[in-house]
């Protein structure tokens, strides 16, 4: 349809508001509450306008255009109606814009430069400044806010962390944080949305004050580097000091809408950290690092790696690659490894998260990925979330489902032995001993099968093995009462879950780590498999089986065969044909023989089966269970290259350390967990001498006599495009300002935003009968509780880049939780240091004593050096995707004397 | 004072009857200031963690809704009418005449506890103008310091 504007035809699509036909055509109205995520809200009355037939004047913002609508905004009297609605804005607040952040980007002081609003008319200003600054991110000014309440429709509607509300009214309306705290006092976690979304300087970020304004900026669109959410970053550079002044989320972007979390938004400290890697060094005879040259640094690598692989054979060098670095690192990387060196013996730290997903889901259903997207999630009806904290692993995600349940869209199903911030939003919440997962699954199973809930029609033409899964799931073993007595659930909770999530027309299934890191890690992803297989909730938009992945690349370094057994795109190094495409593809024979897993890597530096370890951008000291057993073996291997961006705590060990660009140097691209591959622009100049991964490998491998040539990152892309069937359609070219979503097998392809419509990519869906096993150790007389472990919001695995940033640190400093009664029964106060102890060491850190967690279970955050996690978590691996049981070892607790 | 106290049991009592209406918060915060006298951050934090709900959500309300207060009252509230035919018929001076009795100002209460001073809009009984009202009772066409005085001396002795 056509309104005119100004005397001007312009196109307006059905739905939109005049607002949005002025803003699309470059006509300014100015207007201040409104913003287009959270809708119209019609308050602050700027954007008034006037419109032929109708009375007075009309706001912009919440009046839907209609077919031949005659639209004025720049008459005097509408200007005049707008100036007085600014100018009184302006004179009820202290407005001073000489040292305001916003200036600049302050949508008030626009539309004071768009009306010629010189200084205010009025006098009403409170007479003294008001300002919050009690929190570490946060910053708030609220005499400059202007009560649009953006912040709050942010708050409540968008991240629905729920903290920010109007309170009092008339002239003495402000914004409060919960029942009028401060805002560091508060439940406010510090996602930064208010500040993204204020029009004026009113909530800032507090360390970017005087560090510059908008016009002293460059923005650089990029990917965050640190969970699996795949969140768009729009950093703020200042050219001259070569550094990040402020982040804010891109709103277009799909996978997270404008969001953030405090780490996205604040956590970039690291970037240009002092203690960043400038130069290559090498270890001399007295065991300390000297710098070094490219050359010499490269020159050592090289010699070493090729007298090892001359006297101990090709499999006695390993490489563990990276989920922090890009796809095309990681290409480079497992090209290295499988054709230079000639071994198979590459894996990351996916080995610690989701190879259990990776293995249980690609025998159920053919692809090991996350089947369905993050935009889809409001279109389930109920939402099990089992074994994931969403809130503070995946924080944006946990936005969508919370989003969901507030709305009404959808119920939501928590269960998890800690009482997360997510069980507050669910109809139902039970909390499981660690490690009972599969008897809970198969409980609920069959509770649905004997009420005949299940998708009949879903199991007859989709799926295979039913009957021997049922057989397993109705064994009596199974019945409520007796998994009550397994995991602690009453039965009714079960018989409530069971019937609550059958009878949705849509199910969605969400874990993480609690699901995948056990024993049973394998089995029980299969078990997921099979619940929403039963329910025929695969391959249908907002269903599906949803691991979230835990880094912000640990789906493109499996895609690109950072995995002992598989080259890019899954094909099985033991394929024949597969062996020969590679074969004819690099030129150089194949192994056939599958890799060495990182778990497994440890036992095989201390007996000498692997001599050399090339690490990229991981820290296993920190991140791989039982320390001491990894210390040894790092201790133990002959020759060990590090490649990073600090320092780390592996670094330590190293022979040689090789300095790397960060993300916000490089080019190349990220695949978040629902498969959708986003490209990364360098933004910044690298510290020093350091260079891109893929440079890095590239240098060693044309150092060891081959044929290298890479000129660009995109090089790189073109070939792995090739290779990579699921990738052959997402090129350099095409990736575009939302990414693709593999599979894409065809330049024409538009990508797959959720797997396994109409048929699964093995064909038919498998059934796995799984039987539940209790975690290997469990408590007993001397270990009388169950650790299990895990992140915190405000953190970030080994810490290496959130720790960077002091106020991140001082958020979230090393706290075990522990349960109120056991609490009691040892008597530990709040804050107290205790001693937490395993079979394989002891750590000493604060208690954090809380109702959030059932007696009888602990719980430790493993970011921390201080107190490290992992010199307590017990190395005991799922037999097949050899995933540790991060989430279950038995432990005490004792008061220091 | 404790969670499990008798008030807050009477209040969780009152919560459970009303949850399942639509829009529970406000006729449960009456309730609640009835219990309580006011409606202080604990009592808020209680009401909001029996609904679920979000504290700013009840802040927010409790904060907009005169009716509401955060501060303790005293045993009698004295609700004097500003409305447009109470105003004119001599509200400021019953106001006047008020704070210089009891010795405090719109919105505070006394310190004996006894009587908390405040002003509403309209109550409805213009035709008694100026009017107050005290608890259920109303006070019309009041004219004296003497008058007022008598009325007050009732609520001292509580003879009412």
């Amino acid at each position: 349809m056509k309104i005119f504007i100004n005397g001007k035809a312009y196109e307006a699509l059905p739905g939109q508001t005049v607002l949005q036909v002025a803003r699309d055509n470059g006509i300014y109205i100015p207007s201040l509450c409104y913003h287009e995520k959270i809708g119209p809200a019609g308050k602050c009355r700027v954007c008034v306008v006037s419109v032929e037939g109708m009375n007075g004047y009309v706001t912009a913002c919440n009046l839907p255009a209609r077919e031949g609508m005659v639209v004025r905004t720049d008459t005097e009297e509408v200007k005049a109606h707008q100036s007085l609605i600014v100018d009184l804005l302006l004179s009820s607040g202290i407005h001073d814009c000489l040292a305001c952040e916003q200036s600049g980007s302050c949508e008030l002081q626009d539309a004071a430069y768009y009306l010629g609003i010189e200084r205010p008319s009025f006098d009403l200003a409170p007479k003294t400044i008001d300002i919050d600054d009690s929190s570490e991110m946060l910053y708030i000014d609220r005499s400059k806010c202007i009560q649009c309440g953006r912040c709050i429709e942010g708050c409540n509607r968008m991240v629905v962390n729920e903290v920010l509300s109007f309170s009092e009214r008339g002239f003495e309306t402000k914004i409060s944080f919960d029942d009028n705290q401060l805002v560091g006092e508060s439940t406010c976690v510090q996602c930064g949305e208010c500040v993204q979304l204020c029009p004026v300087g009113a909530i800032i970020d507090k360390n970017a004050i005087g560090k510059g304004r908008a016009w002293n900026l460059d923005k650089v669109v990029t990917v965050c580097p640190y969970c699996g959410v795949g969140c768009q970053l729009e950093l703020h550079i200042d050219r001259k000091t070569n550094k990040i002044v402020r982040v804010r989320g891109v709103e277009s972007a799909k996978a997270n809408r404008g969001m953030l979390c405090v780490k996205g938004r604040y956590g970039f400290d690291f970037v240009s950290d002092p203690g960043r890697l400038t130069t290559p060094l090498i270890k001399n005879k007295d065991g300390e690092f000297e710098e070094a040259t490219w050359e010499e640094a490269i020159g050592l690598v090289a010699k070493r790696f090729t007298e090892i692989k001359a006297k101990h054979g090709a499999d006695s060098i390993a490489g563990f690659c990276s989920a922090k670095t890009t796809n095309e690192d990681n290409y480079a990387f497992q090209k290295f490894m499988r054709r230079e060196i000639g071994t198979n013996n590459v894996d990351h730290c996916a080995r610690l998260c989701h190879s259990s997903t990776v293995a249980g889901l690609a025998a159920s259903f053919g692809s090991g990925a996350m089947t369905n997207d993050i935009n889809d999630i409001k279109k389930a009806d109920v939402i099990l979330v089992i074994g994931s904290d969403t809130t503070a692993a995946h924080p944006v995600i946990s936005a969508r489902i919370k989003q969901a349940v507030r709305e009404g869209l959808s119920k939501l199903i928590v269960i998890d032995p800690k009482k997360i911030r997510l069980a507050d939003y669910a109809d139902i919440y039970v909390a499981q001993r660690p490690g009972t997962d599969i008897a809970i699954l198969n409980s609920i199973m069959q509770v649905i099968i004997e009420n005949g809930w299940e998708d009949k029609e879903y199991i007859a033409n989709r799926t295979e093995g039913f009957e021997e899964m049922k057989a397993e799931v109705m064994k009596e073993r199974y019945s409520p009462e007796n998994v009550e007595k397994i995991s602690n659930i009453p039965a009714d909770k079960i018989r409530e879950i069971a019937e609550m999530f059958a009878k949705a027309k849509v199910g969605s299934l969400f874990y993480a780590m609690g699901i995948t890191q056990h024993t049973t890690g394998t089995d029980n992803v299969k078990s997921t498999a099979n619940i929403q297989m039963l329910c025929g909730n695969l391959g249908i938009p907002g269903g599906g089986v949803n691991p979230l992945r835990g880094q912000c690349n640990v789906q493109g370094a499996c895609d690109m065969g950072g995995l002992p057994n598989v080259y890019p795109a899954y094909q099985s190094v033991t394929n024949p044909a597969a062996k020969e495409k590679f074969e004819k593809f690099w030129g150089r024979p194949m192994s056939d023989k599958v890799g060495v897993t990182v778990t497994e890597s440890m036992d095989y530096m201390i007996d000498g089966r692997l001599r050399a370890l090339y690490v990229m951008g991981e820290n296993p000291y920190l991140s791989d269970p039982d320390q001491h057993h990894v210390e040894e073996a790092l201790k133990a291997v002959e020759f060990l290259v590090v490649q990073d961006i600090f320092m780390t705590e592996t670094a330590e060990f190293a022979d040689v350390v090789l300095p790397a660009k960060s993300y916000a140097e490089k080019d190349g691209h990220f695949t978040n967990t629902e498969r959708r591959v986003q490209r990364l622009n360098a933004a910044l100049r690298a510290p020093g001498d350091a260079r891109d991964d893929w440079e890095i490998v590239q240098m060693i491998a044309n150092a060891m006599g081959s044929d290298w040539d890479y000129k660009t990152t995109k090089d790189i892309s073109d070939e792995m495009n090739k290779v990579t069937p699921s990738y052959a359609g997402i090129t350099w070219e095409r990736v575009g300002d939302n990414g693709l979503q593999w599979p894409c097998p065809t330049v024409e392809h538009p990508g797959t935003p959720y797997l396994h419509k109409d048929r699964f990519a093995r064909g038919l869906g498998l059934f796995t009968p799984i039987e539940f096993k209790e975690p290997v150790e469990l408590p007993d007389e001397d270990y009388p509780l169950v650790l299990t472990t895990g992140r915190v919001l405000a953190q970030y695995h080994t810490g290496t880049m959130s720790r960077k940033t002091p106020g991140l640190d001082r958020i979230a400093g090393p706290t075990v939780m522990v349960s109120v009664e056991d609490a009691e029964k040892h008597g530990i106060k709040n804050s107290e240091m205790i001693k937490v102890s395993t079979r394989r060491g002891e750590i000493e850190i604060a208690a954090f004593v809380t109702k959030k967690i059932p007696a009888g279970v602990i719980y430790v955050p493993f970011h921390y050096h201080e107190a490290p996690a992992n010199r307590l978590t017990i190395n005991a691996l799922d037999p097949v995707a050899k995933i540790p049981e991060f989430k279950a070892c038995a432990a005490k607790i004792e008061k220091i004397v | 004072m404790q969670k499990d106290s008798v008030l807050y049991q009477e209040l969780r009592e009152v919560i459970n009857e009303k949850k399942s209406l639509r829009n529970p918060l406000i006729e449960i915060l009456h309730k609640a200031q009835d219990i309580f006298g006011y409606l202080p951050p604990e009592v808020q934090e209680f009401v909001a963690e029996e609904l679920n709900m979000p504290v700013n959500k009840v802040y927010g309300v409790v904060t907009f809704y005169n009716a509401f207060t955060m501060k303790p009252r005293g045993k009698y509230v004295i609700n004097v009418c500003t409305g447009t035919a109470c105003y004119v018929k001599g509200a400021p001076r019953i106001i006047q005449m008020l704070t210089e009795i009891l010795g405090v100002e719109l919105g505070e209460t006394t310190e004996d506890k006894k009587f908390t001073l405040t002003a509403v809009r309209c109550v409805g009984a213009c035709s008694l103008a100026p009017v107050f009202v005290i608890g259920d009772d109303t006070y019309g066409r009041i004219e004296t310091r003497a008058q007022l005085q008598g009325i007050l001396d009732k609520y001292l002795k509580d003879e009412v």
